[in-house]
């Protein structure tokens, strides 16, 4: 296989398998200071059962974050020397202050938060955990502001085929950063709504009722209800922003191919590149004009404008879709769950069940999403700037295949331990229980688990 | 020299210094997490507990060295990180194969079905086994400029070898420091026997160096230099003399001097880092390619440099901090 081909592949192996972890932990920090925090008001054991849970799936979600974001520092090397050596004056500043304001906040605290809590007092291990959540939130501020940058670059001129910095603040401040920032930190905090209350489902359906379960179950379903309306909000205003800075990726997403006013919103289609025209289409008319421009006869600008300088049309299509169809299901689900827990019932058990099949939904949005917005750029990497052909190495086919076997083979068994052993957690949380009531509670002392 | 300050040109040598610096932090810091995930081997089931539980609130930021590391080398000599890691491509990712499994390892062994365990213990050797092992082969092809004749790549993999036993070294020297009991004396022993894999290793990368590379030999062997350097590789002997004699009287009472193999050991990787530094610069990619050639524009370097200069000193302050949280012998196996 092409060269070019092998080594997208294996970055969009390592960035999908990576995406994963961070989009837990940057919302889980914040949910464990709001635990620790409501355990410190209340002083009611619930909330540090809660703690004690969810800080374990932190720290297996910290590892694997930690590994595959290692993986990436090396790739940027190995796989797109010439992005670097490009634009090098603007990505390496910013990925030069996420290592060293955030990553090594997050690691080095994070080790006082995981094992410090009989070595420091409760206010400095409350302060370990908010400096890991800001952590992590800092880390994802800067590696948005260069991958907003990658969509909508300003600030800059090229000289002699490198970008040299003209305008820090423009940078800083490029026009897509603050929508694709919203809604990143927005799906974070809705992947870990429905981890939540979806883990807590299952414990729930194994008959481990206890006060922290249908706590946690029941905090996940409000905090969901309350964040799925302002991402639907912050994904529309990323669509305009889109369609003004990027109309290719909003064409390639509602595959309009031909330049239309009062286009319609496509439901579901097969589009096929031969034809330039969608099969089996299912539309609505003039409701992807209204969307976008707000305006029923706005003008949509269509792939056909676009020749040669246009994303695929299927993967990027589809991945709306999905992440879309995501979305409102979430939106249903969790507003019927606010029904389902007022004033403290007990919800029904299909909908427990239902929650379960959830627990996962937050990963399929954010990569479909991330599918949609990466593949949506090409065939640029730097949009308009340096394509990602240009960017790539010449390193032989056959050693990527080779490496890119090895990781594959690596993140589809980590991903299966990673699952087992989140619902293995769950089901010794519920064993344990017994035990743990019969010890007499230390507030500050948690009860010791043994190993490491 | 007025021409290095007025044109930015101080500015490579600042960060060339700053890369060496993280790169050499790892080398101790994550060593030791190598190094005891090495010695995993040949321990009992509870002591594998305890050993982890030493290095448990540490390894996630020493690892972070390595991607400042890295990422110095990325974001300052843009094009010398093209050349490197293009060269090392097929070592650099089972280097990263390995790091995964070792970081991976270390959460599942414990959260992990208990009939698992026992696999991810051994995972956990494995990854750092084959990263120790990676980073001195690596090691070894940089010092030959990447060429890949049979014998260069024989001293690549002794190199490799040797890095691993360094790591066994500063390993065992930090368990010698943390433990105590039946533990802390097999540690004494893994440290004797590394020591002296270690030192067979510095001596071979010593004397390969300058006969591979004319240039080196031309810095050390000149008539000047002989006497202004001689005094490396004699300290160098010296340390290692010592330590072997430190050794041979530990553990003794009040577990007095259980420090000092871990400072001998530091001491001992600070004089090969300086002898490479010395041998390679100004080259960042061995004779092909200077510090000033590979950098970015001085804008870039100047607007990195001043968030370095503001945040390193917090980042030692709260490592610092760190390392006094969990000061002292490890006895409880403790989480959270």
């Amino acid at each position: 296989m092409d060269a070019l081909i092998l080594a997208r592949m294996q970055f969009a192996a390592n960035i999908t398998f990576h995406i994963l972890f961070p989009t837990i932990t940057i919302a889980l920090g914040w949910m464990l200071l709001f635990v620790k925090l409501r355990f410190n008001a209340t002083r009611d054991e619930k909330w540090m059962e809660i703690y004690r849970f969810w800080v374990k799936v932190f720290a297996l979600c910290f590892a694997l974050g930690v590994v595959s974001g290692i993986t990436m520092s090396f790739q940027f090397g190995t796989n797109w020397p010439n992005f670097m050596k490009t634009v090098g004056n603007i990505a390496g500043p910013l990925l030069g202050y996420e290592v060293l304001s955030a990553f090594f906040l997050e690691a080095t605290f994070l080790g006082v938060m995981l094992y410090g809590s009989k070595r420091v007092s409760n206010r400095a291990h409350t302060i370990a955990t908010f400096l890991v959540a800001f952590g992590t939130t800092m880390s994802a501020f800067w590696i948005i502001v260069l991958n907003s940058w990658m969509h909508t670059p300003v600030g800059f001129e090229m000289i002699d085929g490198k970008a040299h910095v003209t305008s820090w603040v423009e940078i800083l401040t490029n026009p897509s950063l603050p929508y694709r920032l919203t809604h990143v930190l927005l799906s974070s905090g809705l992947t870990i709504a429905f981890l939540m209350a979806g883990i807590s489902a299952y414990r729930w359906l194994r008959n481990d009722r206890t006060q922290s379960v249908y706590t946690a179950m029941r905090t996940g379903v409000t905090l969901a209800a309350i964040l799925i309306p302002l991402q639907i909000l912050a994904g529309d205003m990323h669509g305009i922003n889109t369609l003004k800075h990027q109309p290719a990726k909003i064409a390639a997403m509602e595959a309009v191919w031909e330049t239309q006013k009062g286009a319609p919103l496509v439901l579901f289609a097969v589009p096929n590149k031969e034809t330039k025209t969608n099969d089996f289409a299912i539309e609505i008319p003039k409701l992807a004009s209204l969307v976008l421009t707000h305006d029923l006869n706005g003008e949509i600008k269509g792939i056909n404008e676009f020749e040669g300088k246009h994303p695929p049309v299927k993967p990027v299509f589809y991945g709306f879709r999905v992440m879309v169809g995501t979305g409102v299901l979430m939106l249903v689900v969790s507003w019927f769950g606010l029904w389902q827990f007022r004033k403290g019932r007990h919800p029904h058990k299909l909908f427990v069940r239902a929650l379960l099949w959830m627990a996962f939904s937050g990963w399929i949005a954010t990569v479909a999403g991330w599918y949609v917005t990466e593949i949506g750029r090409q065939p640029y990497l730097v949009h308009g700037v340096l394509t990602t052909a240009e960017a790539a190495s010449a390193v032989p086919s056959g050693k990527i295949g080779l490496t890119l076997v090895m990781y594959v083979g690596l993140y589809i068994t980590l991903l299966i331990a990673f699952v087992s052993t989140l619902f293995h957690l769950a089901r010794k949380a519920g064993q344990s229980l017994d035990t743990a009531h019969t010890v007499t509670p230390n507030l500050v002392n948690y009860p010791t688990i043994q190993g490491v | 020299m007025s021409d290095i300050l007025s044109n930015g040109q101080w500015l490579p040598l600042v960060f060339a210094f700053l890369m060496g610096l993280s790169i050499f932090i790892y080398v101790i810091l994550d060593g030791y997490d190598l190094g005891v995930g090495m010695l995993l081997h040949n321990a009992t089931t509870a002591e594998k507990d305890w050993m982890i539980a030493s290095i448990g609130p540490f390894w996630d930021a020493n690892e972070t060295w390595l991607v400042l590391g890295v990422g110095l080398l990325l974001v300052a000599f843009p094009a010398a990180h093209g050349i490197i890691l293009t060269n090392l491509y097929l070592p650099v990712a089972l280097m990263l194969g390995g790091l995964i499994l070792r970081g991976v390892a270390f959460d599942f062994r414990t959260k992990a079905q208990a009939e698992h365990k026992q696999k991810w213990n051994a995972v956990f050797f494995a990854g750092s086994l084959i990263a120790a092992l990676c980073q001195g082969y690596m090691l070894g092809l940089y010092i030959v400029g990447f060429e890949r004749t049979p014998l260069n790549i024989a001293f690549a993999a002794l190199s490799g070898v040797c890095l691993a036993a360094g790591y066994c070294l500063v390993g065992a020297s930090w368990l010698i420091m943390k433990t105590t009991d039946e533990l802390q004396k097999k540690a004494v022993r893994w440290a004797r026997i590394s020591l002296w894999i270690t030192a067979v290793g510095i001596a071979a990368v010593s004397i390969v160096t300058p006969l591979v590379n004319p240039h080196i030999f031309e810095k050390w062997f000149a008539l000047r230099n002989i006497f202004m350097l001689a005094p490396i590789p004699l300290f160098t002997g010296l340390v290692i003399l010592s330590m072997e004699y430190v050794l041979r009287h530990l553990p003794r009472a009040n577990d007095k001097h259980c420090w000092l193999p871990f400072a001998g050991t530091a001491t001992l990787f600070v004089l090969c880092f300086f002898g490479l530094a010395y041998s390679f610069f100004p080259f960042v990619v061995p004779n092909q390619m200077t510090i000033w050639q590979a950098a970015s524009a001085p804008e870039a370097l100047k607007i990195i440099l001043v968030g370095a200069l503001i945040v390193l000193p917090c980042i030692l302050g709260y490592t610092f901090y760190s390392y006094r949280v969990f000061w002292g012998k490890v006895k409880e196996l403790t989480y959270y």
